[in-house]
């Protein structure tokens, strides 16, 4: 376990030195840059020149690199060129906004995805299992975008029933401990900002949820189908088991392997999902920041850092993934 | 059978959500009851995140906008107008050289940390922008260098000296006289701040770190002027500004306890906010929406337009377009006044030149391009220029005041274009990512779509910072007379001869010179409640909540 653990690592530390040489020179061949979003539309010549030196753009490129190679080793990924805070405080009050938010979805993903697709495997060609094809179908295919404006039409617009956006109600007094508004609450013992949190959580939680949810129904009720046809478990019921330990045992353990592989794929992809819900529900999260920094002031430091970070966040994920195979089936070894 | 246990936990979750829910909707409403039984809250949806509070080093409307509540200027707009009038200076006055202005400043004015508004702390100001250290920070002072030319040690520097012959007496003397002033005193970039926390916040304290920069706790943390209302703080997470109402302000004390400007990007989400109710007034509203709300029972405040768009003519890469017939037959051929009707923002009016009607030296008589298929053909067969194929640029991912939508601008633009016989390549680039190096560093377009906001009343300020020296945006030293011409009417002290001198500008410019296209002034508005009362929109979007009270 140790030497695949350690073995990962190494992986990881090499995939990301090569990231970030490719995600430097990348950025730095895209048209237009960090001097044009911190002049704005004002600035003199002059003043331009004085800015490209300030930063030391006027330096040959390998040395830009040198110096961005040292900071980052360092810990320092710089200033962002939009706020002009440090890229790492940045990040890190995105950071749990996003995975808040993904928690939730995984959540409702997951509790709500295994249920279904096991209560539709058994009640297979009925009217539930057709039901949960359909709805599961539709699921897949809406864009999140039309859902998330869908969503918040009806339930924040025509029925005042959602807040339409943010994480908390405006002006709400909420102490910040982990970043996590759901969790501080409760922390701080403010429990009607915890609930409050919860609240303007459940909207865009939903929507991000959609996607992996219909995914999860589906794989859970494809796996429970194959097992429940295995020869073993008509044995087992031959043999007269009791069916709560059937399922229990044989169905559900068994009927799970794949399952936890899409969760984890899932996990990956919500990442990528939250680019689109946190812009619709104005989530100050990663995604929100990922759109920010391309779209208005090309912010390389945070971009810079947001590339390492999902690459950190995909690799821990699949590694997490391999290693909880071995504690759903003894069979499989990690190697 | 044990499934219907899975479905009942479900329903169990959601009936608890619903609850919690349920606490968090009635605590809500408390806390709004209870503000405004003591002068309330007023939510304002600002669109993007401002960048410090330290108004020398910001350039941009969303970091001013805080700014301006917490800050004064010496000299000030009239309320809903650009006209000036005293701010922190009773009354200004300067030499017949114009180089000598002084400042008779107001009495019994404080700053928030309690030291007092005089004249050795207005030079403190003056001295402090010109002496800054340090490239970095001086690559931040986006209007100071623009408008005082430099700093200590640069031979353009206008800046000479600021001396205080008495506590309420500050002059200040420039070395040549600059006709931005005394417009330029009243840019909220130039606002006056407490020596005192300066020094103690270390504000010219500015590092560069990997591709941007630190600033100061002054700059984020102990903003400190003396405007109607202190700083509160800054939520990142939530992205809220708070400002308090400060208690011990000189005049008429701010209406509500509190103003909170939450930042919300998406304009659409700004808009659904307002439905909600969860804010009470909102910035930029697309220009779509603005009827509807209205329709809605919504105050739609449109500020007097004080900006304009243009079709940017580049003579660098085409011959043809150095032919004035040519630059009229694309003026002939373009519908402004249908462009106007059917993309402009509500109150929007077709331009003839380029700068708004408010500022001196508008000329009533310039000559028109009224919309003529038939004229812009005639002229370009008289040219020599028919079948002509021009590279038209137009900027995506960006909407600005005067352009709020410039894919849809282009189009109309376009056809108009083809119309007339002249063949339209467009090209979209995004606005940082490429259409602003193209257009104004390597000038690769032929046409373009740009334009302005005013900074302050002052023809230099927009025909000037145009057509006043040689630009890539135009074809460089295109039209040597045109730039001899701007410059000298900018360098009118006498502001009648001022106002004459640009009058004819503005008639050359339409009738000889033509280096751009005007197409509209489009004013942007700001959206509220009904609750909301006493906002006075401003042509230059300095809008100040002092004046804003809450009505239920």
């Amino acid at each position: 376990m140790v030497r695949v653990v350690s073995r990962r690592l190494i992986q990881l530390f090499v995939t990301l030195i090569a990231l970030m040489t490719l995600v430097f020179f990348w950025l730095r061949s895209l048209p237009g840059g960090p001097v044009d979003a911190l002049l704005g539309e004002r600035a003199t010549p002059q003043t331009r020149e004085a800015l490209i030196r300030a930063l030391g753009y006027d330096q040959p490129i390998w040395v830009q690199y040198g110096r961005f190679l040292k900071n980052v080793v360092t810990g320092n990924f710089g200033n962002s060129i939009r706020t002009g805070e440090p890229v790492t405080d940045v990040i890190s009050r995105a950071f749990p906004a996003t995975v808040e938010l993904a928690l939730a979805a995984i959540l409702i993903a997951v509790g709500l995805g295994i249920p279904l697709g096991y209560l539709a495997a058994r009640h297979r060609g009925r009217l539930l299992d057709n039901a949960t094809i359909i709805v599961t179908l539709i699921g897949i295919s809406i864009p999140i975008f039309f859902l998330g404006y869908l969503l918040k039409d009806w339930l924040t617009q025509d029925i005042h029933f959602f807040p339409p956006s943010g994480r908390i109600s405006t002006g709400t007094d909420n102490t910040d401990v982990t970043g996590f508004f759901v969790l501080d609450g409760l922390l701080t013992r403010e429990f009607d900002a915890s609930a409050d949190a919860l609240w303007h959580l459940v909207l865009p939680a939903v929507t991000l949820a959609t996607i992996p949810l219909a995914i999860i129904v589906r794989i859970t009720r494809a796996s429970v189908l194959d097992v429940l046809d295995e020869d073993y478990i008509r044995t087992a019921d031959a043999k007269g088991l009791r069916n709560a330990t059937i399922r229990k045992r044989h169905v559900l353990r068994n009927g799970l392997l794949p399952v936890v592989t899409t969760i984890g794929l899932q996990t990956g992809a919500l990442l990528a999902g939250a680019v689109l819900t946190e812009k619709v529900y104005n989530w100050g999260g990663l995604g929100t920041l990922i759109t920010d920094s391309i779209s208005g002031s090309r912010d390389y430091p945070v971009l810079q850092a947001l590339i390492l970070l999902a690459a950190v966040v995909f690799i821990v994920v699949n590694l997490v993934v391999d290693l909880s195979y071995a504690f759903i089936d003894p069979r499989v070894r990690v190697q | 059978m044990r499934a219907p246990r899975t479905v009942i936990a479900a329903g169990v979750i959601a009936a608890m959500t619903i609850g919690v829910a349920g606490c968090a909707e009635s605590d809500r409403d408390n806390g709004e009851d209870q503000s405004n039984a003591t002068g309330g809250t007023f939510i304002f949806a600002g669109a993007g995140d401002p960048k410090n509070f330290d108004p020398i080093f910001n350039d941009d409307g969303e970091s001013f906008r805080p700014i301006r509540q917490m800050y004064e200027t010496l000299v000030t707009h009239k309320p809903g107008t650009a006209e000036l009038q005293g701010g922190l200076a009773e009354s200004w006055s300067n030499d017949p050289t114009g180089k000598i202005w002084t400042f008779k400043l107001r009495q019994g004015v404080t700053f928030h940390d309690g030291t007092t508004l005089d004249a050795a702390a207005v030079c403190a100001n003056f001295d402090r922008w010109y002496n800054m250290k340090g490239e970095a920070a001086q690559s931040q002072m986006i209007y100071y260098a623009d408008v005082f030319g430099g700093f200590a040690g640069n031979p353009d520097a206008v800046y000479d000296n600021c001396k205080a012959p008495d506590a309420s007496t500050a002059v200040v003397t420039m070395k040549k006289y600059k006709g931005a002033f005394p417009g330029a005193f009243a840019l909220t970039a130039f606002s006056i701040a407490s020596p005192a926390a300066m020094k103690q916040h270390g504000s010219d304290t500015v590092t560069q770190n990997g591709d941007s920069f630190s600033y100061s706790a002054f700059a984020n943390e102990h903003p400190t002027g003396t405007g109607a209302f202190t700083f509160g703080g800054w939520n990142k997470a939530t992205g809220e500004i708070t400002l308090n109402k400060n208690a011990n302000y000189w005049g008429e004390k701010a209406k509500v306890d509190k103003v909170i400007i939450k930042i919300i990007k998406d304009e659409n989400t700004r808009k659904q906010e307002l439905r909600a109710g969860t804010v009470q007034a909102i910035d930029f509203p697309a220009p779509a929406d603005r009827k509807a709300l209205a329709d809605e029972g919504y105050q739609v405040l449109e500020r007097p337009a004080f900006n304009i768009l243009y079709l940017g003519i580049n003579q660098k890469n085409n011959p043809k377009l150095k032919d004035l017939r040519v630059r009229q037959a694309i003026a002939y051929a373009l519908n402004r006044a249908q462009l106007v009707q059917t993309k402009g923002p509500g109150g929007s009016v077709v331009a003839d030149q380029f700068l708004p009607e408010s500022v001196l030296g508008y000329a009533p008589d310039v000559q028109k391009y009224d919309y003529s298929v038939d004229k812009a053909k005639q002229l370009l067969s008289e040219a020599g220029a028919t079948g002509l194929t021009l590279n038209f640029y137009y900027p995506t991912e960006v909407s600005r005041p005067y352009m709020p939508n410039p894919q849809e601008i282009f189009t109309v633009l376009a056809n108009d274009l083809q119309a007339a016989g002249i063949k339209v390549n467009g090209v979209p680039r995004p606005w940082n990512g490429g259409f602003k190096d193209d257009v104004q560093q390597f000038g690769k377009q032929d046409l373009h779509i740009l334009g302005w906001t005013g900074d302050y009343n002052d023809p230099g300020n927009f025909v000037g910072t145009f057509f006043g020296r040689p630009k890539v945006e135009f074809g460089d030293d295109a039209m040597a007379d045109m730039f001899t011409a701007v410059g000298k009417a900018d360098a009118t002290v006498d502001q009648e001869a001022k106002r004459t001198a640009f009058e004819q500008v503005n008639r050359d410019l339409a009738a000889k010179w033509l280096p751009a296209v005007p197409i509209w002034h489009a004013p942007p508005a700001i959206v509220t409640t009904k609750e909301v009362q006493g906002l006075v929109p401003s042509p230059l979007t300095a809008e100040e909540f002092d004046t804003v009270s809450l009505t239920k």
